[in-house]
């Protein structure tokens, strides 16, 4: 049963982020992309974190992907246009092209060697994580200091977006 | 029995029945409500040709939109302008599913252990509530889009702003109920608001968290997308916002939907609040009629409210939810947490 909710789950995780850039209307790929958080969700259920999976809704599928789809759908972006995009996109000339290519090879190695050094994937330890107030404790006392600088840097990337968003003075 | 089902099996599958077609049944009550009170209001008769004093009048609109032409505009989106009202309506029944609605029960001893009065239970039912929600909003944004109308469009953008600025807010006054509980399942947080102050007040978190009360019930109506708050549909500038190109099923699963949701809100608030299925007079395996009395008092005071207030500006809407409702729920938040470090919870 577990087995097969694990596969069922990875399958949509997978496949939905493949379509997410194999097709060409962006509103799709953004509800693709929502699809593949619900299914990494359900991962976590799987894991016993539901507190982290319902998070992971709230969160991605729930606040950041709204705004996502609000700013795809306030500049109306057309479908991808290849011939165009051919000619002219900077990102399909020859040179970027091979150096995406290396990138991308490079990353298969990476994945290759960690997949090749799997199997001393040890279990958590002694921390228990399911449960919500568990969470907490060691959010706030462990890992504080991380927690903290996470929220200064949202800060700082919020007051960014305010000034950048600003009207000048008309003065 | 075979294939290991059980007489509590059995029960829970008939809960979740129950559940979904008492959501149902309470939309179409609700809209024969909402038109008599709104007649009330407006010193008229309201329906009263189909049935006893028009009682039937809302199984005659659904015969109604059954029967109308389906329509969709050329430049829709097709999968989307059709997947939009179902997404819309999938998570208005979701959202309950984890609303506890009486205390555990036997069924009058018909079942050898006690089984929860609630479509799942689940430890973190609060968060869920609030996961599906924010899942609803696509509904009403997919449609503003698929319809390719300016109307729908701004119906839509308007709406996706206007819940996500409320969203805050409501889940803030969530935070604080949950602090003074310890938990978040709705089914602990109503145990707590058991019993009684001085013999006679009872415990519930309404007199603890009138501030609280009061963010969570704005924030809803503007979640839920009702009046005063109801620019996502604002007639006077959009026709009729995110379903002006819906006709039929369609534009009745929007309908459905925002039903629903006014019935899932108010039966937060009261497990939050109101102490749930708590109340005198009745045994306890009775509760979840004190639930829907208090429910039904709820969607009442909804409908009112209606009829009542005027639309606000769009702008006022959003400098009230950002400049008051926010900075109230953020104080509320803050005066909670020292009340808990200071009596205890």
């Amino acid at each position: 049963m577990t087995d097969t909710a694990f596969y069922l789950f990875a399958a949509i995780a997978i496949g939905a982020s493949l379509l997410v850039i194999a097709q060409r209307n962006p509103i799709y790929s953004v509800l693709l992309l929502i699809a593949s958080f619900g299914a990494l969700s359900g991962l976590y259920v799987l894991l016993d974190a539901p507190f982290v999976a319902v998070i992971q809704i709230i969160v991605y599928a729930g606040a950041i992907m709204v705004l996502f789809l609000f700013v795809v759908m306030l500049l109306n972006a057309p479908h991808e246009d290849t011939d165009y995009d051919e000619r002219v996109h900077p990102l399909l000339r020859p040179g970027p092209m091979k150096l995406g290519a290396a990138l991308a090879l490079g990353l298969a190695a990476e994945l290759g060697w960690a997949l090749s050094r799997g199997g001393d994937t040890g279990a958590f330890g002694d921390a228990k994580v399911d449960s919500v107030a568990a969470i907490g404790r060691s959010l706030f006392t462990d890992y504080a200091f991380p927690f903290e600088v996470t929220s200064i840097l949202i800060l700082v990337a919020m007051v960014g977006a305010v000034v950048l968003a600003r009207r000048e003075d008309p003065r | 029995m075979p294939f290991g089902i059980t007489p509590e099996l059995i029960a829970q599958i008939t809960i979740i029945g129950v559940v979904f077609f008492a959501l149902q049944i309470s939309a179409a009550v609700l809209v024969y409500m909402e038109r008599k009170v709104a007649a009330f209001v407006q010193q008229r008769y309201g329906p009263y040709l189909v049935g006893p004093r028009g009682a039937l009048q809302p199984l005659a609109d659904i015969l109604k939109l059954i029967m109308k032409e389906e329509l969709r505009p050329k430049s829709a989106d097709t999968l989307l302008f059709y997947a939009a009202p179902v997404l819309s309506a999938t998570a208005a029944f979701a959202a309950f599913a984890v609303v506890p609605f009486g205390a555990d029960t036997t069924f009058f001893g018909l079942l050898d252990r006690p089984v929860h009065l609630a479509a799942a239970d689940v430890n973190v039912g609060l968060l869920v509530i609030f996961a599906i929600t924010s899942m609803g909003v696509y509904g009403i944004v997919l449609a503003g889009w698929a319809s390719n109308s300016k109307y729908s469009l701004l119906g839509g953008l308007r709406s996706s702003a206007q819940m996500i600025s409320y969203e805050i807010s409501y889940g803030l006054s969530f935070a604080a109920v949950i602090m003074l509980a310890g938990s978040l399942s709705l089914r602990e947080i109503v145990d707590h608001q058991a019993g009684y102050w001085f013999g006679f007040i009872p415990q519930w978190y309404l007199f603890i968290q009138p501030v609280g009360f009061f963010i969570f019930l704005t924030a809803g109506i503007a979640e839920t997308n009702r009046a005063p708050f109801d620019f996502p549909e604002a007639e006077q500038e959009l026709v009729a916002g995110y379903h002006t190109e819906y006709s039929s099923m369609s534009f009745a699963m929007f309908f459905l939907a925002e039903y629903i949701n006014m019935v899932t809100v108010s039966a937060v608030a009261t497990d939050l609040f109101l102490g749930g299925w708590h109340g005198p007079f009745l045994p306890e395996s009775l509760g979840w009629i004190w639930f829907l009395i208090k429910v039904g008092a709820l969607l009442f005071f909804y409908v009112w409210m209606r009829w009542t207030l005027p639309r606000y500006r769009y702008d006022q809407l959003m400098a009230f939810g950002w400049k008051v409702l926010l900075p109230l729920s953020v104080i509320n938040l803050l005066v909670t947490a020292a009340g808990v470090l200071y009596f205890g919870a």
